[in-house]
C-alpha cells in the first residue's frame, strides 16, 4: 500500500481560495446570464467571464481552431495506521489552470498555478504556439452546460475533521486483530479527496463539477510458523463521510483476513496454456487490459492498436456486451462531465459480440467524425486530456457459475488481482493473480497464488466461450495509468470462461 | 524563485510552525520548469510547457506526526492558515515516540564536492532547436521501411531546484537539469502491430546523443515481427541491461527499513547471510559525477556515503531511515538508494548469448509482480529464443515465475555493458534454470 501524497487535513474552501472579490450576484456578459451555480465556481477560482474570454482569445491568436481552460482545485487528505495506532497524516492542496489549444489533431498545452489574468495570458501564449497563422478571435456567447448529478453526498470531506475520521481507521485495525490470532501487523489507510473543476472553451461552453472521492483499506499481515503472508481489502467511491460505518469496517476486516488465510496453503499451478475461469467482480481487469486500452481511440487513430481496423466486426461471442460507463451512481469511475466539458455516456464498446465504439476524447471523436463519448479525462490541470476508461464491465451472460466451473477438466479459477498491463500494438496483456484455485475435473481444489497470466487481447476476447448470470461490480481502489497520468476507474464481470491463456507456474 | 527566496520562505514556514505549537519541523520549497515536444507525420503533435512550485512541511507536534504540501505559495495569510490548520489536525493523531527529526550529528554539513547535476545553459536554449531535434529523430525512421505504421518522436527537458531546512539545524539545496530524446515506432506484421521505443537522456545539453535513436527503435520494432510463444520449460535467461533493474527492484524493496519492520520483506534478519550467487556485488554510490541518482544528502538531510549492499552475494546493508531505524533499534543508513551499481563482468551481452545452447534473451517485460513477504514472482516477458548461441526467433506472451532468492542464487554472469542512463547502473544479467511458461 502506498500512502504517499495522500492526506488528512481539512483546508477549508475560504482559506484556500481567498477572499471573494466578485459579488455573488448574477453577472451579465454580453447577452448571456450566468447562473448562481456557475458563478460560485467562478468566484471560487476568482475569475470573471471577461478574463476567461480574454485568455481564450490569446490562446486562439495564432490560428488554433479550438481552445479550452480547465481550472482545478483539489484538496486531499490521508490518515495512516501502523503498529496499532493512527500515527500519520498527510494533506495536499493542488490548484491551477490548464490551457489547451488545438489545431486539428495537434495540441499545445501549458498551465499556471496562479489564476490571475497575466499568468493565464502567459500560459495561453505558450499553448498558442502549436499554430502559426495569426488570427483575431472573438468569443462566442457563453453557453452554460449543466453537469449530471451522479454523486450526491451528504457530508463533504472538506468539512470533516481528523478527529471524526480517526476512530474508523483504528476500528478496522482492532477488528482485524480480533478476527485471527495469526495477525502480526496491520496497516490501514483512509484517503479522501475533494476537487473543484471549472471548464470554459472557445465554443462558449461553461461548466463545472465537484468530485468527492474516498479510499478506505486495510492490509493484514499474518504469520503461521515461519511463513508470513499478507493481503488486503479496500473500497473506493465518490461518497461522503456518511459512507463510513461499523458494518463497512467489519466487512473490510473480514475480507482482509480471509484473503490472507487462503495464501498459507496456496501453491503454484503448472506452467502453460490452460482454461481460465474468471470469478465475478475484480476479474473485470481482463476487460480493462485485454480490451479497454486497445479500444482507446488515440491508439487507433494512429493505427497503433491491434483493434485499429476492427470497427463493426465480430470480435466476440454474440452473448457478449462490454460497456464503459461514466454514469454509475457514486462509482469511483463516474464523472458528471468529462474533463473536456462533454456529457458522459454509458458506451457500448462491444454490442452482441460486435465492436461498436472506441473510447473517445475530443480529438479522436473529431478524427472519426463521431460524437464524443465523454472519456476525455486527465489526472489534473497539469495534463492534456486523453481517451480514458471510467467503469468498464461486461453484462451478465446466459450461463451459470456452476456449469462454467464444471466444464473445465484442468485449469485455474482466479478472482483476486493486484495489477495488470497491456502492450497496445502486440495486444499482449497480463494480470497478476494474488490468489485463486486450481480446477480439477470440474471442481475447485488447491489454492494458488502469485502468478501472472498473459494472453493476447483479440484472441482472449474471441475465446470467452461462456459468461454467467452473476454480474458483480468491483469497487476496489483501481488506478489506471497511461502516458504518465493516473485516473480512478472501476471494473466488473460476471463469471466467465476463457478457453485458454498462459499461466505462470512451475515446469515439471 | 531564487535559492535565497526559497530559503527565506522555508525558514519563515519553520518559524511559523514552531510559534504555533510544533516542537520540530522540516520544510522543503521546490520549483521546476519542464517542456516537451512530440512530433508525428512531420508535424508537431503536442507542445507542452510548464512551471510549478510547492512547499512541503513535516510537523512534529506533541510527539505526533504529519506532513503536508501545497502549491499555493503566493499568499502568506493563506500559508499561515494552512500551517495552523495542519498543526491543529495533527493533535488528533496518536502519539508516536519514534517520530523525530534525525540526530543533527548525522546531517550533511556542506563540504561535499560538486556532483555536476545542473546545466547552467538550460535557460539559454533556443526553443526551435528542441523542435528540430525531435524532427530529426523522426526523420531517421520515416520512409525507411514499408511496414512502418506510426512514428512518434519526442524531445523533453527540465530543470528543478529545491531547498530543505529543518528546525534542528539542517540547510541544504539541490539543482538538477535533464534533457531527453525518445522515439516510438509501430510496425505492421500480420495482425499484430509490434512497437518499440528507444531514447537517450543527459544532464548536460551538449552531452545528449542526438543521432541513431530512430534507427535503433525501428530495428527493434522490426525484429519483433513474427513474435510467438514457445513451449513451457526451464531455461537460462539473459536480461538486457536496460531492463535488469526489473529483477533487482524487488530485492531492493525488501531491504527498506519499513519493509523489514512491517514484516513485508523476504530478507528480514538476513544481514551477513548469503542471499545470492558470488556474482551479486552491489554498491550504493552517491558521488558519481553526473550520476542520475547522485546527491550529497538524502531526503532527511543525512550525509551519504558509498556503501556495500551485497558482497559476493552476502547481504551487508539495509536502507534504514531515522524512523524505522528507531523502531528496529538500528542505526540509520539513509532510507533511499542513490546510484546502485551492480558489478559488471567481462563479456558483452552478445558474447553471453553465444554461450547458450538454448535460452531466452529478455528485451521487454509485461506486467507481473513480486510478493514482498515471500519473494515469489511472476512476470510477463518478450524477447528472443536463443539456440546454439544464436538468436533464432522473437518470442512473446510468456511468463517467468519463481522466487527472488532462488533467482539471485541462479545469477551466473554479469555483462560488461553497463546501462548508464539510469540511477541503477546495471549490466546485462544471465541466470540459469528459469521457469518459462508458454504453450
Amino acid at each position: 500500500m502506498n500512502l504517499d501524497r495522500r492526506n488528512f487535513i481539512k483546508a477549508s474552501t475560504t482559506a484556500v481560495a481567498g477572499t471573494m472579490i466578485i459579488p455573488a450576484v448574477l453577472q451579465s456578459c454580453g447577452n448571456t446570464q450566468i447562473s448562481a451555480n456557475v458563478k460560485s465556481y467562478m468566484d471560487h477560482f476568482e475569475v470573471s467571464a471577461e478574463a476567461m474570454q480574454k485568455v481564450i482569445s490569446e490562446a486562439m491568436s495564432k490560428g488554433g481552431n479550438y481552445s479550452d481552460l480547465f481550472f482545478e482545485h483539489k484538496i486531499s487528505n490521508s490518515l495512516g495506521l501502523e503498529d496499532g495506532k493512527v500515527n500519520k497524516a498527510y494533506s495536499n492542496v493542488d490548484y491551477g489552470v490548464g490551457i489547451r489549444v488545438l489545431k486539428g489533431d495537434q495540441t499545445g498545452y501549458a498551465y499556471s498555478e496562479t489564476i490571475d489574468v497575466e499568468s493565464m495570458l502567459n500560459a495561453a501564449r505558450m499553448a498558442a504556439n502549436i499554430a502559426n497563422s495569426p488570427q483575431q478571435f472573438k468569443s462566442d456567447a457563453i453557453i452554460e452546460k449543466l453537469p449530471a448529478d451522479y454523486y450526491r453526498i451528504s457530508r463533504d470531506w472538506e468539512d470533516v475533521s481528523v478527529k471524526e475520521k480517526v476512530p474508523f481507521v483504528q476500528k478496522v485495525n482492532d477488528k482485524v486483530f480480533e478476527l485471527d490470532e495469526k495477525v502480526i501487523k496491520v496497516n490501514a489507510f483512509l484517503n479522501d479527496e475533494s476537487s473543484y473543476m471549472l471548464f470554459y472553451n472557445s465554443e462558449g461552453r461553461l461548466t463545472y463539477d465537484y468530485r468527492p472521492l474516498v479510499n478506505f483499506g486495510v492490509v493484514c499481515i499474518m504469520q503461521r510458523g515461519d511463513q508470513i503472508e499478507n493481503s488486503y481489502s479496500a473500497r473506493s467511491y465518490r461518497k461522503g463521510f456518511e459512507w463510513l460505518s461499523d458494518d463497512l469496517v467489519d466487512m473490510l476486516a473480514k475480507e482482509a483476513v480471509d484473503k490472507t488465510n487462503i495464501l498459507f496453503d496456496a501453491t503454484k499451478p503448472r506452467a502453460g496454456e490452460m482454461p481460465i475461469v474468471l470469478g465475478a467482480g475484480g476479474s473485470g481487469i481482463l476487460l480493462h487490459e485485454a480490451i479497454g486500452h486497445t479500444f482507446e481511440a488515440d491508439f487507433n487513430r494512429k493505427g497503433e492498436s491491434i483493434f485499429s481496423d476492427k470497427m463493426g466486426k465480430n470480435v466476440a461471442e454474440s452473448f457478449i456486451n462490454i460497456i464503459d460507463d461514466g454514469t454509475l451512481e457514486n462509482n469511483r469511475g463516474a464523472i458528471n462531465i468529462d474533463d473536456e466539458g462533454n456529457d458522459v455516456q454509458k458506451t457500448y464498446l462491444v454490442k452482441d459480440g460486435v465492436l461498436n465504439s472506441y473510447i473517445h476524447d475530443r480529438i479522436s471523436a473529431n478524427h472519426y467524425g463521431v460524437e464524443p463519448t465523454g472519456n476525455g479525462r486527465r489526472e489534473s490541470f497539469r495534463y492534456i486530456p486523453l481517451p480514458r476508461m471510467r467503469s468498464t464491465y461486461m453484462e451478465a451472460g446466459p450461463h451459470t457459475r456452476e456449469e462454467i466451473i464444471e466444464s473445465v477438466d484442468y485449469g485455474v479459477f482466479v478472482d483476486n488481482f493486484s495489477n495488470g498491463q497491456v502492450k497496445i500494438g502486440a495486444g499482449d496483456f497480463t494480470f497478476f493473480v494474488k490468489s485463486g484455485y486450481l480446477i480439477e475435473k470440474g471442481k475447485l481444489t488447491q489454492p494458488i497464488k502469485d502468478i501472472n497470466i498473459i494472453g493476447n487481447g483479440p484472441q482472449a476476447l474471441a475465446d470467452i466461450s461462456m459468461a454467467a448470470n452473476d454480474y458483480l461490480g468491483d469497487n476496489g481502489t483501481w488506478m489506471c495509468g497511461k502516458g504518465g497520468q493516473s485516473v480512478p476507474v472501476t471494473m466488473g464481470l460476471p463469471t466467465v470462461l476463457v478457453k485458454k491463456l498462459t499461466v505462470g507456474g512451475t515446469s515439471a | 524563485m531564487t535559492k535565497e527566496e526559497k530559503y527565506a520562505l522555508a525558514k519563515w514556514a519553520i518559524n511559523h510552525a514552531l510559534e504555533n505549537g510544533a516542537q520540530e519541523a522540516k520544510v522543503s520549497i521546490y520549483d521546476s520548469q519542464n517542456s516537451s515536444v512530440e512530433v508525428r507525420d512531420e508535424k508537431i503533435d503536442k507542445l507542452e510547457q510548464s512551471t510549478q512550485s510547492g512547499l512541503s512541511i513535516s510537523l512534529f507536534v506533541d510527539k505526533k506526526y504529519s506532513a503536508h504540501s501545497t502549491n499555493r505559495l503566493n499568499n502568506k495569510d493563506e500559508l499561515r492558515r494552512f500551517i495552523e490548520e495542519a498543526i491543529a489536525g495533527t493533535k488528533f493523531l496518536a502519539e508516536d515516540e519514534y517520530r523525530t527529526l534525525p540526530d543533527p550529528g548525522l546531517y550533511y554539513k556542506g563540504e561535499g564536492k560538486d556532483l555536476e547535476t545542473f546545466d547552467a545553459d538550460f535557460l539559454s536554449l533556443d526553443p526551435q532547436e528542441k523542435i528540430d531535434a525531435a524532427f530529426s529523430v523522426e526523420k531517421e525512421v520515416l520512409g525507411k521501411d514499408e511496414r512502418i505504421i506510426s512514428v512518434t518522436a519526442s524531445y523533453y527537458d527540465g530543470m528543478s531546484g529545491s531547498v530543505m531546512v529543518t528546525s534542528n539545524g539542517f540547510e541544504g539545496d539541490t539543482a538538477h537539469t535533464y534533457y531527453g530524446l525518445s522515439v516510438s515506432v509501430s510496425v505492421k506484421g500480420g495482425d499484430a502491430r509490434p512497437s518499440a521505443s528507444w531514447g537517450e537522456s543527459a544532464i548536460f545539453h551538449d552531452k545528449l546523443k542526438k543521432e541513431g535513436i530512430g534507427e535503433i527503435a525501428l530495428k527493434r520494432a522490426l525484429e519483433k515481427i513474427g513474435q510467438t510463444k514457445i513451449e513451457s520449460g526451464k531455461m537460462p535467461m539473459i536480461i538486457e541491461n536496460r531492463l535488469a533493474g526489473q529483477a533487482l527492484g524487488p530485492l531492493v524493496s525488501a531491504l527498506s527499513g519499513r519493509a523489514i519492520q512491517q514484516k513485508n520483506s523476504f530478507l528480514i534478519d538476513k544481514l551477513g547471510e548469503k542471499i545470492g550467487s558470488d556474482k551479486l556485488v552491489l554498491m550504493d554510490d552517491p558521488f558519481i559525477i553526473s550520476g542520475r541518482g547522485s546527491r550529497l544528502f538524502d531526503g532527511e538531510g543525512l550525509a551519504l556515503e558509498k556503501r556495500v549492499i551485497f558482497e559476493k552475494g552476502v547481504l551487508k546493508s539495509y536502507f534504514i531511515d531515522t524512523y524505522y531505524g528507531k523502531k528496529l533499534k538500528m542505526d540509520p543508513t539513509s532510507g533511499s538508494t542513490t546510484n546502485l551499481v551492480l558489478k559488471p563482468g567481462e563479456r558483452t551481452m552478445e558474447e553471453m548469448v553465444a554461450t547458450l545452447d538454448r535460452g531466452i534473451l529478455i528485451t521487454g517485460f509485461n506486467g507481473g509482480n513480486t510478493n514482498g513477504t515471500t519473494g515469489d514472482f511472476s512476470y510477463g516477458i518478450d524477447g528472443f529464443l536463443i539456440e546454439n548461441g544464436k538468436i533464432v526467433q522473437p518470442v512473446s506472451e510468456m511468463n517467468i515465475t519463481g522466487n527472488m532468492k532462488q533467482l539471485w542464487n541462479n545469477l551466473i554472469e554479469t555483462g560488461s555493458d553497463v546501462y548508464e542512463k539510469s540511477s541503477w547502473l546495471m549490466p546485462s544479467l544471465m541466470f540459469k534454470d528459469i521457469d518459462f511458461s508458454g504453450k
